[in-house]
């Protein structure tokens, strides 16, 4: 399977559907962090284009916030196309976001053990 | 064994290329009975048809079966074919080889398999078939019209100047319509009263025209040159004869709490009301749940106040019943509701409006009397965000699927005419899409654009943020500049999707014509038959059919009225001869097959038999074949299989099922 | 009325807060939390991918043991109610996931979502009732202002949270209400604070707690209330306004609590 096939099989979402309206970008918490905004990600995909995926910084900035997928009028949910670029990456070595030998220095006294719980789950494998 | 012949038609590619035509003439040969099989590239074609002319004579063929599409398409044509030859019509039939097989099947080898066994089918019912005669029936020549918007009004007043009465049933207090409601047209800027009202003034003055407002359709009955209608006049407790109306009643009136439907529930209006200043009839009705009088049995200030003693609080809803020979359906739209956008605010600022709110708005008659105001504290807008596409082209389960087709244009017009009167007030319009195709519309947009200064931003809006000093904040995209936009804003209007009016499901339920999912009313043809129900004499007007803007709904409207005019001109209707029969002999008179009767057309008659030499009498079901529509609910619905439904009897269904199985 | 109880990871440890005074106030308000055994971590964010499995597998069991014991199951943190109730949408509706999670567990009776799952705020609208919370208040809030913050996690997406309007939500409005203080409506009470972004991206989350609290700041609030753990850390971290557990307030007006000025 190539790489966008895998996005779209682990998204679950059909790129297609989207009609390039913006409302995931205007929602978008994130969006000035990204380098490929949400709208233009699912072109990217739509495209085959899995190299520039790989190399944004867009999957790690995405907050998992759900809006876009909230307010997608088309119901194509670019959150889970993004998520689903960021599997694809931490499931190989060594693509990680986040390594324990990190934690120690981030940690402070009080951060919920929560923090930490989701930050592995969306940074590694 | 009658002899039949089978006629293979390829519809070009349509069929030819699935499934496989020779091997169904092929096959067919081998059927009992028949004695000449052919394929033809169209057989609808005026060659196609004379083969079968030629084959019905030289081969005296008495029985027919077409393979070729939907008989929705060409049973008429092929039917005419052979009573051309002197063939009984009802001696052809159609296999559907089309949309029941080619077009929906991708394996050659199954199709024509599928293919075989249609035709089969077809043929083996085809020997069972009687030869039908067509009965006649009257035409009522007068039509009614439901919804009196301009679609109404237009499709009234065609018929009318053709010579035929027409009733116009509006269920509110004047005729009218959402274009009433409007205050400028596109693309010419022209005042919407300016040029509804005189077609108003004369669509009540018209001698073929009645019209009933305040009133609804209450239940139909009968067949298309034969309907009879009730039609539920509401109390509206102001004598219509008696009333000058002066107005003072509403001057009067201490209830002053109900919103004003017409000015979108923007203000306020009096429990005795007419909806606007030229309202048709100009006769007021009275809102009996907020009427003072009516709920406490005190205060009847609008009887003491008017002088033509026109008030009648004991006014009583009436029924009157009609015959027509046609019915058009114009019942128009709404806006849908926005309680699933949220986002937009629509609910938690007063200064997010719906596009139609801001036509009232921008009304003399309306709520702020012309003036561009925010509703929230009055003040003039600086800055305008218009909103395209809410609720519209969703794939959700929020909005609807479709384009709304007219709100492109409406937000142009409004941005055009804010710039216009309010030059130092900006306006931004977020859109998806620009969609103009009309004549003068594209133009019209680009005006806006390049003489009026509006300012088109490529992307959609993520949310409105009310702000603590009274402003919007507007979070927006330009997809071209692919930067997010944070825009503080005045007022938002939104560009809401519409919708059939919702009184449409009972309406379509009443007739018996079909809806789709979105509640707009189907066409019998999209493309050929746009005005008319699937449902025999039964016409659609305006945007109950689907979105469409004035000058459409308009044509729209004269179309269907000419739909009207052709069918009343006639004197006479030929009738389906496909009606139910009871057999008397095997009717035990149980009454299931009149309760479960769509169209009321079987009643019961004591009636002498002779059963085997045993004389006796029996209460037999006996159908009005000029009201029996065919449906064959009584046929499946008789324990004792007294009923049957002529050409598609139960032998015959069963003869066909026998030869799919074989 | 029992519940089963799932407190998560949290809530024993920087949320403790949380956890105690839901157990007091429930206890106070006549429904009774039984503390699921065994437990496991929810994994604090739902898993998007729709080929994960096995990190849904602690919610299945915990959904499960409710099942067993024929209760309705309570979260009071956000994220465990969020990933809890997702996982038991797939359970419900996704025939692949409802097959694989149940081939792994092998369980005496396939589970295929009959848990309820509620927040513990849908607890007390939907069975203690706002009306009959507001008559066993003690200590009314009177003339606090209050600002609900929701965040993500309770109402998106609302296909399948289903737990308030997702963009203006009014529970936590009902229960502030409640309690004798006054709600402050502020239209980003919904927006993302920044969730685990902040173990790397300090700034990033700060911008967008900031854009949160000055909103809420502006319509006059003088604290806010929240569910989630992640979020008062991100807030706080990032305001100098007050942010507090829900939980905590009930626990004041209930007189559980010493009241806080």
């Amino acid at each position: 399977m190539n790489k966008v096939d895998e996005i779209k099989q682990i998204s679950g979402v059909n790129p297609l559907k989207c009609m390039k309206c913006g409302k995931c970008s205007a929602s978008c918490p994130s969006f000035n962090e990204m380098d490929i905004k949400p709208h233009q990600f699912v072109t990217y995909v739509v495209n085959d284009d899995v190299e520039a995926l790989a190399n944004s910084k867009s999957a790690w900035k995405c907050l998992s916030c759900f809006a876009c997928i909230e307010r997608c009028p088309r119901n194509v949910q670019p959150g889970k196309l993004i998520d689903a670029a960021r599997q694809i990456l931490i499931r190989q070595r060594g693509q990680e976001g986040l390594s324990a030998d990190e934690i120690p220095a981030l940690l402070d006294e009080d951060m919920p053990q929560q923090l930490l719980m989701s930050a592995f789950r969306k940074y590694r494998r | 064994m009658r002899r039949i012949g089978v006629f293979v038609c390829h519809c070009g590619s349509n069929i030819a290329a699935t499934v496989d035509v020779k091997k169904v003439v092929e096959m067919a040969l081998l059927e009992q009975g028949v004695v000449h099989a052919e394929d033809y590239p169209y057989m609808c074609s005026e060659a196609g048809q004379s083969r079968i002319a030629e084959a019905i004579r030289e081969k005296q063929l008495e029985g027919i079966v077409v393979c070729s599409c939907s008989p929705r398409m060409h049973e008429a044509t092929f039917r005419k074919c052979a009573e051309r030859n002197g063939l009984n019509p009802y001696l052809v039939e159609i296999a559907n080889i089309r949309e029941h097989c080619s077009w929906i099947h991708k394996d050659m080898q199954e199709a024509t398999e599928k293919a075989v066994i249609l035709m089969r089918a077809a043929v083996a019912k085809v020997h069972l078939n009687a030869p039908l005669l067509a009965g006649e029936s009257a035409v009522t020549k007068r039509a009614l019209v439901i919804g009196g918007g301009i679609a109404g009004i237009q499709t009234a007043l065609d018929i009318a100047d053709a010579g035929y009465h027409v009733d116009i049933v509006e269920k509110e207090p004047s005729i009218g319509g959402r274009m009433s409601q409007l205050d400028k047209t596109f693309p010419t800027l022209d005042c919407s009263a300016c040029i509804l009202t005189p077609k108003m003034v004369e669509a009540a003055s018209h001698e073929n025209i009645t019209i009933h407002t305040w009133s609804e359709v209450e239940k139909v009955s009968g067949f298309v040159g034969n309907f009879t209608v009730d039609i539920r006049k509401k109390a509206r407790y102001v004598n219509m004869d008696k009333c000058t109306g002066c107005g003072i009643c509403q001057e009067k009136c201490p209830s002053k709490k109900p919103l004003n439907e017409f000015n979108r529930g923007l203000n306020n209006r009096s429990a005795i009301y007419t909806p606007f200043a030229q309202a048709i009839p100009n006769v007021p009705v009275i809102d009996a749940s907020a009427c003072i009088k009516l709920n406490t049995g005190k205060c009847g200030i609008c009887e003491k106040f008017c002088q033509a003693g026109a008030i009648d609080y004991k006014q009583q809803d009436e029924i009157i019943t009609e015959q027509y020979g046609a019915i058009v359906v114009a019942t128009g739209f709404d806006t849908i509701k926005l309680d699933k956008y949220g986002e937009y605010a629509y609910n938690e600022s007063k200064d997010v409006i719906t596009s139609l709110e801001l036509e009232r708005i921008m009304n003399a008659a309306g709520p702020t009397k012309g003036h561009l105001e925010r509703l929230s504290d009055g003040k003039a807008p600086k800055e305008i965000v218009f909103i395209q596409c809410v609720g519209s082209r969703c794939s959700d389960d929020r909005g609807k699927p479709y384009c709304s087709k007219i709100c492109c244009m409406y937000t142009a017009k409004h941005a055009m005419l804010i710039r216009d009167k309010y030059p130092d007030t900006n306006v931004t319009v977020f859109y998806i899409d620009v969609r103009t195709p009309g004549k003068n519309f594209d133009e019209f947009y680009r005006r806006a654009v390049e003489d009026y200064g509006v300012n088109y931003v490529k992307g959609q809006v993520g949310k409105v943020a009310p702000q603590p000093d009274g402003s919007l904040l507007v979070h927006g995209v330009d997809l071209l500049e692919n930067k997010q936009i944070l825009k503080k804003a005045d007022m938002v209007v939104l560009a809401t999707a519409i919708e059939p009016n919702p009184d449409v499901r009972k309406i379509a339920t009443m007739l018996t014509a079909s809806i789709d999912t979105n509640n707009f009313l189907t066409e019998a043809h999209p493309k050929l038959r746009p005005v008319e129900s699937p449902t025999a004499g039964v016409f659609l007007s305006g945007v109950c059919q689907g979105p469409k803007d004035i000058p459409e709904t308009v044509a729209q409207a004269g179309a269907a009225a000419v739909k009207v005019i052709g069918l009343l001109a006639k004197d006479k209707l030929k009738t389906n001869p496909c009606t139910a029969k009871a057999d008397e002999l095997r009717c035990n008179g149980c009454s299931q097959c009149a309760n479960v009767c769509p169209y009321g057309a079987i009643s019961y008659e004591t009636k002498q038999v002779n059963d085997h030499g045993i004389r006796e009498e029996r209460r037999i079901a006996v159908v009005n074949s000029a009201l029996c529509q065919g449906c064959g609910a009584c046929t499946v619905t008789c324990p004792s299989g007294a009923m049957d439904l002529q050409g598609f009897s139960n032998r015959q269904i069963i003869a066909e099922v026998d030869a799919i199985c074989r | 009325m029992k519940y089963s109880y799932f407190p998560g990871c949290t809530l024993r440890n920087k949320a403790k807060n949380l956890d105690d005074y839901a157990r007091a106030c429930a206890e106070k308000l006549g429904f009774c939390l039984e503390e699921l055994t065994d437990w496991q971590c929810c994994g604090g964010v739902y898993p998007l991918g729709a080929d994960e499995i096995a990190s849904k597998l602690p919610s299945v069991r915990a959904l499960n043991a409710a099942k067993e014991k024929g209760q309705d199951l309570v979260a009071v943190c956000s994220a465990c109610y969020h990933v809890l109730k997702r996982v038991n949408d797939d359970m419900a509706n996704v025939s692949d996931m409802q097959t694989r999670a149940n081939n792994y567990m092998a369980l005496s009776e396939p589970y295929t979502g009959e848990t309820k799952v509620l927040h513990y705020l849908e607890v007390l609208r939907d069975v203690v009732g706002f009306d009959n919370l507001k008559k066993q208040v003690v200590n009314p809030l009177t003339g606090r202002k209050i600002g609900a913050y929701y965040g993500c996690l309770l109402l998106r997406p609302s296909s399948v949270m289903a737990f308030d309007d997702p963009e203006n939500p009014t529970i936590l409005e009902d229960f502030i209400r409640a309690l004798g203080a006054e709600p402050v409506v502020y239209p980003y009470r919904n927006e993302c604070c920044g969730g685990y972004i902040s173990i790397k991206e300090k700034e990033q989350a700060g911008a967008l707690c900031e854009k949160i609290t000055q909103s809420a700041a502006g319509y006059q609030a003088d604290c806010l209330v929240t569910a989630c753990p992640l979020c008062k850390y991100n807030l706080s971290k990032n305001s100098d306004l007050p942010i507090v557990y829900f939980t905590e307030l009930l626990a004041e007006a209930l007189g559980i609590k010493e009241v806080q000025e």
